[in-house]
């Protein structure tokens, strides 16, 4: 035994040295399925990184993203993935990390500056051991159109009775369609609908982390009150919103037809780029004036190490810069609606996407609901919670009766919900 | 002692290369999908489970009422197929075949232009046309004073699946039109002379000649029209998506086993239970295809001259 701590600890000083010879002169690769960004991190993060620590260079090599979790697990098999790797919130990171792909990242410099929400996305179940460093989150929210709001004259609402009092006004206006959306694709209703509005009902993360631990179920009044929103939801959508798919719901919005669009904050460039009048944004409304709000501040994308990788110092190094408020300045005014998790403030010249990153001072955040854990067996709840959230939108099933199918559905596979 | 037949190898030879492209790449996929049905994943090892997939898809509610629900669909889908599909395409052969009709060659590729074009072109087509929002259904209707008549049908559950299903008839009604157009050609024309000269003309001629003649052609048809549909996997998934919307109401076979097989958003793809699927799907289309070929094919060969 003591032989081979031994052995281990000369191994690991050999490896130390050789890897910080190699940190002076390193070249790392990036793997990602943002090759959107691609020139975001060629001409603006990497020069920056390396105009900072000279003797590491870095190449980001993107791919197609629906094909990055195949690529990447072949070439992690195969032995020849890049340095770092951008990682998928949840399960497909988690399933990398179990394989020791990725190496554990839990006492990194500068991990400290998220908070445990942020790092939900890339830990493991009991939260012992972070493997990525979160790097973008996507807000929830609604995003509506200001002149529509001057026109009819309504003020932005604050709560659940205002955010009807608007729908009616402009329904009774009749000039737009109050609110921008279709079930057709049956994402938004659950995404954009159910976790949009929902924190707000079940206290964010003292609600999903009691329904994880199965103190709470999603019969409870938190749970099923979001579906009651819902239910009022159909009366305000256009006409045949039943077959209105999700870019239809975007045109419809960006053309100045619609009022509200329920919305997440990864529309923000592209509705910039659309709609030539003035956006505003407002939170999820409240139950009641001078409830606490909470929003769905959902972690998206993260950056991991590869745990075979040649240079674990550099990597390291540039993990630690990415985690710093240098890396959030430059990544979140680049790619606006994609907001830096960790706790530095930072200022966004997009004013829309500033509005978004505002609420996280006044609201507490949370993420989906649906996500951690709870979508492993079948049947899926993300995918069920889609299904009911379309159905209570139109009337084919009262709230009540979805978030038993919802619940007796996860109590077929989860142990704790049993 | 009577000399020995020389091994015929020119007959192996000459199988060979259709018999081994078609072992590779069709009859050893379909046993080794049936073996894998037999089969799960148990803590990351495959372990053999015997009967243990079918039990759950056909005695777990969660399972079963989604199989027997496609099912269901696929049957409607089928009939509508069989309701629609065939007479139109029958019909319009019957035209199309008229010696005095003009441009008929015109006519012929027009209708049959659709069966060339994409799964994914069709789809998306018609959903823009239907489109509450941009499609010209509407206006068309409005301009006709119907506009009462129309609704977003492919956002409603009670009418997707026929809608999806006459969008398939749509497409593919060239392919029964070619066929009885092909057999309704090669009736030699002594018969309806011989006919004629009977008293039997137009629609008698039709009813009682050409259509006992062109019969194996219309017991081929509905055997493909019931191979392809219950096949069928492509329009569904470009109109509506995996999970088959509204409310799994379009959902049939092939799209429950994309979901299962692949997985979807969050649902993480199970290969056994689709393998299991799959084995469902073929043990129907199989026994679907005897019923045809003893019951149905046997009887027809007495009309064949």
């Amino acid at each position: 035994m003591t032989k081979t701590m031994l052995k281990g600890a000369l191994l690991t000083t050999t490896l130390m040295a050789a890897s910080a010879a190699a940190a002076q002169d390193a070249s790392l690769i990036i793997e990602s399925w943002r090759n959107d960004d691609l020139s975001i991190w060629q001409d603006k993060i990497i020069p920056a990184f390396e105009a900072a620590h000279p003797g590491i260079t870095v190449r980001f090599t993107p791919s197609a993203p629906a094909e990055y979790n195949a690529v990447l697990n072949s070439k992690l098999d195969a032995g020849s993935a890049g340095d770092l790797i951008t990682c998928r919130p949840f399960d497909a990171s988690l399933a990398l990390y179990d394989a020791g792909h990725l190496a554990d990242l839990s006492d990194l410099d500068g991990m400290e500056n998220f908070s445990d929400v942020a790092r939900s996305g890339w830990s493991t179940d009991d939260g012992s051991a972070t493997y990525c460093v979160p790097m973008a989150s996507v807000i929830h929210g609604f995003i509506y159109n200001k002149e529509a709001f001057e026109e009819v004259g309504v003020e932005v609402p604050q709560t659940e009775d205002e955010f009807f009092a608007v729908l009616d006004a402009f329904k009774e206006d009749g000039t737009y369609i109050p609110m921008a959306m279709g079930t057709n694709d049956q994402w938004e209703a659950a995404t954009m609908g159910y976790n949009n509005i929902g924190p707000n009902y079940w206290k964010g993360e003292e609600g999903r982390t009691a329904l994880i631990a199965g103190e709470q179920k999603l019969t409870d009044e938190g749970w099923v009150a979001p579906f009651r929103q819902l239910a009022k939801w159909g009366d305000y959508l256009g006409d045949g919103y039943e077959a209105q798919t999700y870019p239809d719901s975007q045109n419809i919005f960006t053309l100045g037809r619609a009022a509200i669009y329920p919305a997440g904050s990864w529309e923000i460039s592209g509705f910039n780029a659309q709609a030539d009048f003035e956006m505003g944004a407002f939170p999820p409304p409240v139950p009641a004036a001078g409830d606490t709000c909470y929003i769905s501040d959902h972690t998206d994308i993260g950056i991991g190490m590869n745990a075979a990788t040649d240079h674990p110092e550099a990597a390291r190094t540039f993990l630690t810069w990415v985690a710093s408020t240098e890396f959030a300045e430059i990544f979140a005014n680049e790619l606006p609606g994609f907001f830096p998790l960790s706790n530095a403030a930072v200022s966004l010249a997009d004013p829309l996407a500033q509005e978004f990153i505002s609420w996280r001072e006044a609201c507490e955040s949370t993420i989906r609901s649906t996500y951690q854990i709870l979508s492993r067996g079948t049947p899926n709840l993300e995918n069920e919670t889609w299904n009911a959230s379309v159905a209570v939108i139109k009337g084919d099933e009262t709230p009540e009766e979805a978030a038993q199918r919802l619940q007796d559905g996860l109590a077929s596979w989860y142990d704790k919900q049993m | 002692m009577a000399r020995r037949r020389p091994v015929r190898w020119h007959i192996a030879v000459f199988l060979a290369p259709a018999v081994l492209v078609y072992t590779a790449v069709m009859i050893y996929p379909l046993f080794n999908t049936l073996r894998l049905s037999f089969y799960s994943e148990i803590g990351r090892e495959r372990v053999f489970v015997g009967m243990q997939n079918f039990a759950t898809l056909f005695g777990d509610a969660i399972w079963s009422d989604q199989f027997w629900n496609a099912l269901a669909n696929n049957f409607w889908f089928f009939l509508i197929h069989m309701a629609v599909q065939n007479p139109i395409g029958i019909a319009l052969a019957a035209l199309l075949s008229s010696p005095r009709l003009r441009f008929a060659a015109l006519y012929r590729s027009a209708i049959f232009v659709p069966t060339i074009l994409s799964f994914v072109i069709v789809g998306f087509a018609w959903k823009l046309i239907l489109s509450p929002i941009w499609g010209i259904a509407p206006g068309m209707l409005e301009a006709v004073g119907l506009k009462f008549l129309y609704a977003p049908w492919l956002g409603k559950e009670e009418y997707a699946l026929t809608t999806l299903a006459l969008v398939s008839v749509w497409q593919f009604v060239g392919i029964p039109m070619m066929l009885i157009y092909a057999a309704l050609l090669s009736i030699p024309d002594e018969i309806l002379e011989a006919g004629a000269c009977d008293g039997i003309t137009g629609w008698a001629a039709f009813w009682k000649i050409k259509l006992p003649l062109i019969l194996p052609s219309i017991g081929i048809i509905s055997i493909l029209t019931f191979v392809g549909n219950f096949n069928a996997f492509d329009l569904i998934y470009a109109a509506q998506g995996a999970l088959a919307g509204p409310d799994f109401s379009t959902d049939i076979l092939g799209t429950f086993l994309y979901r299962t097989f692949f997985g979807f958003q969050l649902q993480l793809g199970d290969p056994h239970m689709g393998a299991a699927i799959a084995s469902a799907m073929f043990a129907i289309i199989l026994i679907g295809v005897c019923v045809y070929l003893f019951g149905i094919q046997r009887r027809l060969r007495t009309y064949q001259f």
